[in-house]
């Protein structure tokens, strides 16, 4: 699926004319969104099944392994990985609505669990996939709310969606975007980073709070379930008025 | 090299606790952070000089053994004499039977992370022999019987009322100001007259010239250069991975040190010195070659990119956890980001099993390393080494079972379902406030969002493998 970028940005350009066939897609719903953010997994199908592709979830998913991969178990998140990849070998794209689910399976399943990339670069995720594959920017999309964009670690340096995310929340109807100050610095989630340090995790956490509730926004959106979790926890806590939301409940909203 | 036993998390409980620290920390990374993001964005070549950077650095280590023997030879020519030291108790026994031969009670030192990583100071004063350190930041912390906290600022944790104070009861009792100028002025006049009346200067080195023998200091205060020029014999000691194949490559490196470090154009003060010239510095040169674990950093694959780092401290000011938690937390001379991998190389996983967990794997570190070490890449591998070599059984356990029930599509949905009985006496108004340990440390300080309900079509698991 992946061709050369100009071949790639043609079937974009066509798939929106519909002049091309509707992919079949996987949807990777990932273990903490089935988990904790089930609307966001909906939300994610919603949005690709309106652009006229085929989605499926498949039921015999779990999880990329990423935590065993991050916390030092690299044996266990073996057969995990040959899990993902047999699960989702038919399909012509993975969508998931996670940047370090997919920054784990693009980079590290490669590099430490000798999986061939060419299988792994088929698998983006959501706000990557619309822009830079789709060549989708507007959804359609009404959300009438003051948002601020967290972009969370993985989505700027390992998977680099860019301003992807952006891009799409602009086109939302009604949706007033505010700037988040120091908005590159991490959550403090880091998975298991999270409760080994639970101190500076929350330490890290506080400052990020702080940022979001100094712009105003009822909203704080990120790409990641793991770090809105880790955000929502500490805005929840700390009686803030804003509340966090996956992106992908945000471009499915009508 | 002195690490302290207590795991990075303890540590860091405590130094998170003062307030004093987290603001002067806070103020001191995030000034020094945006200094460098300006001098690096003017920059159009800035990646291929960390490209550059990292080849160079690569090709030494691949050649290690050549480029040593190539100094050590143009060094001797120079009129220099080498030594070489396989641990730091055999390199700090060469600098005081140096400053024996001289007569010498007290040495000169300019600021060296070398030096403190072989614990110099203490070694010296258990034989009579005091090191002054000359650096204004390390003669703070020498006076206050602290240790460094940053590699490039070593009393990044104070601020200047609390230097003044220090000053006024050790060298300078009568400043009652807190100005720079002021505080500058005192550790000033303080220092001049040891500079000149110093029989033996100690340096460490940024860079050793392999085909030249030629040694670098790069600072910013110029006591660097009265240590390395006043003195009439010098004792430079150099790790041996800080090699450099030709003159011509410092032309790379003292581009991307500078604005990584101090987010300068260039730095105030480079000195370069070639062996002995008569009439003209130190007429006895003596130059140590360090290794002190660094073999052994080498043997790994993955974890020997470590020893490209040139001490320019830039992961450690964009790095969210040391911001935090500031360098003591790392319980040794080399904190933050690099530390967490060096560290733990140098002395054996086993000495410093918690550092490599000491990160939330932002990845901010490598994005703005001059010499493109993959910190976050390393630090998966130390931390696989990690639990492998002192991995607490039930953490092991836990892994376990998480993998177990992630074989399996039906057992995730079982646990989901147990996880969902379990957590019904915990939620209120939609969120849960309190669990009981392990996972007390989420709720300490955070709300935790509940399992959510079942989706009816997720209750059917009769297609599950």
């Amino acid at each position: 699926m992946r061709q050369t970028p100009v071949a790639c940005k043609l079937h974009s350009y066509e798939r929106q004319r519909g002049q091309r066939d509707t992919m079949k897609l996987g949807l990777f719903s990932t273990c903490v969104a089935d988990t904790m953010f089930p609307d966001a997994v909906r939300a994610t199908a919603s949005v690709l099944e309106r652009l006229g592709h085929e989605v499926v979830v498949p039921r015999e998913q779990t999880c990329c392994g990423q935590m065993h991969l991050n916390a030092g178990y690299r044996r266990d998140a073996q057969p995990l990985a040959d899990r993902f990849v047999a699960t989702f070998a038919e399909f012509e794209a993975v969508v998931c609505p996670s940047s370090s689910c997919v920054g784990t399976i693009r980079e590290l399943y490669p590099q430490l669990l000798g999986i061939d990339s060419q299988i792994t670069e088929r698998v983006f995720e959501l706000s990557e996939f619309l822009v830079d594959e789709l060549g989708v920017e507007d959804l359609g999309a009404a959300y009438p709310h003051r948002v601020t964009y967290h972009p969370t670690c993985h989505s700027l340096r390992v998977t680099k969606v860019g301003d992807a995310p952006l891009r799409l929340l602009r086109n939302v109807r009604g949706l007033e975007l505010v700037e988040l100050p120091n908005a590159t610095e991490c959550c403090g989630f880091g998975g298991t980073f999270s409760l080994k340090n639970a101190g500076t995790s929350s330490a890290i956490l506080a400052d990020k709070c702080q940022s979001i509730e100094s712009t105003g926004a009822e909203v704080c959106t990120a790409l990641d379930g793991s770090c809105l979790l880790q955000i929502g926890g500490g805005l929840s806590r700390a009686g803030d008025h804003a509340r966090a939301v996956h992106i992908a409940e945000i471009l499915a909203s009508r | 090299m002195k690490v302290t036993t207590e795991s990075f998390a303890v540590a860091a409980e405590r130094e998170l606790g003062n307030a004093q620290l987290r603001t002067n920390l806070g103020n001191a990374t995030s000034t020094i952070r945006a200094k460098r993001a300006r001098v690096v964005q003017e920059l159009p070549d800035w990646e291929a000089l960390r490209d550059a950077g990292s080849a160079i650095k690569a090709d030494v280590l691949a050649n290690l053994d050549t480029y040593l023997l190539q100094f050590e030879e143009a060094l001797t020519a120079a009129g220099a004499t080498v030594h070489w030291a396989r641990d730091g108790a055999e390199a700090c026994a060469v600098v005081a039977e140096v400053a024996r031969a001289h007569g010498a009670d007290e040495v000169v030192k300019v600021k060296s992370l070398t030096t403190d990583e072989i614990e110099l100071n203490a070694t010296l004063a258990a034989q009579g022999i005091h090191a002054l350190e000359t650096d204004f930041a390390e003669l703070i912390l020498q006076l206050d019987g602290d240790w460094s906290s940053h590699i490039l600022v070593p009393a990044i944790h104070r601020n200047r009322t609390e230097i003044r104070d220090l000053f006024r009861r050790t060298i300078a009792p009568e400043i009652t100001s807190d100005e720079p100028a002021v505080l500058a002025e005192a550790a000033r006049v303080y220092l001049r007259e040891r500079f000149l009346n110093a029989k033996v200067g100690v340096s460490g080195a940024n860079f050793g010239v392999a085909d030249t023998g030629t040694l670098c200091v790069v600072e910013s205060e110029g006591n660097g250069r009265m240590c390395t020029t006043l003195p009439p014999v010098l004792v430079s000691i150099i790790g041996i991975e800080k090699l450099v194949p030709s003159f011509a490559d410092l032309e790379v490196f003292l581009q991307l040190l500078p604005r990584s470090s101090t987010g300068e154009r260039m730095n105030p003060y480079t000195s370069l010195w070639t062996g002995v010239t008569e009439g003209d510095g130190p007429q006895e040169l003596h130059v140590v070659l360090l290794d002190n674990g660094r073999t052994r950093v080498l043997e790994d694959e993955v974890g020997r990119q470590a020893l490209h780092c040139i001490r320019c401290s830039a992961c450690l000011n964009v790095c969210p956890v040391y911001s935090r938690t500031g360098g003591h937390a790392y319980g040794s001379v080399y904190p933050g980001p690099i530390g967490a991998i060096l560290t733990p190389q140098l002395i054996g996983i086993e000495n410093a099993p918690s550092l490599p967990f000491a990160s939330s794997l932002c990845g901010a570190c490598y994005e703005v390393c001059p010499v493109k070490i993959d910190i976050p890449r390393v630090l998966l591998h130390l931390r696989e080494k990690s639990v492998d070599a002192v991995g607490s059984r039930s953490e092991r356990a836990a892994m376990s079972s998480v993998g177990w029930v992630f074989g399996r599509a039906w057992r995730l949905r079982l646990a989901q379902r147990i996880g969902r009985l379990l957590q019904r006496p915990f939620v209120r108004d939609g969120v849960i406030r309190r669990l009981p340990p392990p996972l007390s440390a989420w709720t300490d300080s955070r709300d935790l969002r509940p399992i959510a309900p079942a989706h009816p079509s997720d209750e059917d698991s009769s297609t599950d493998r």
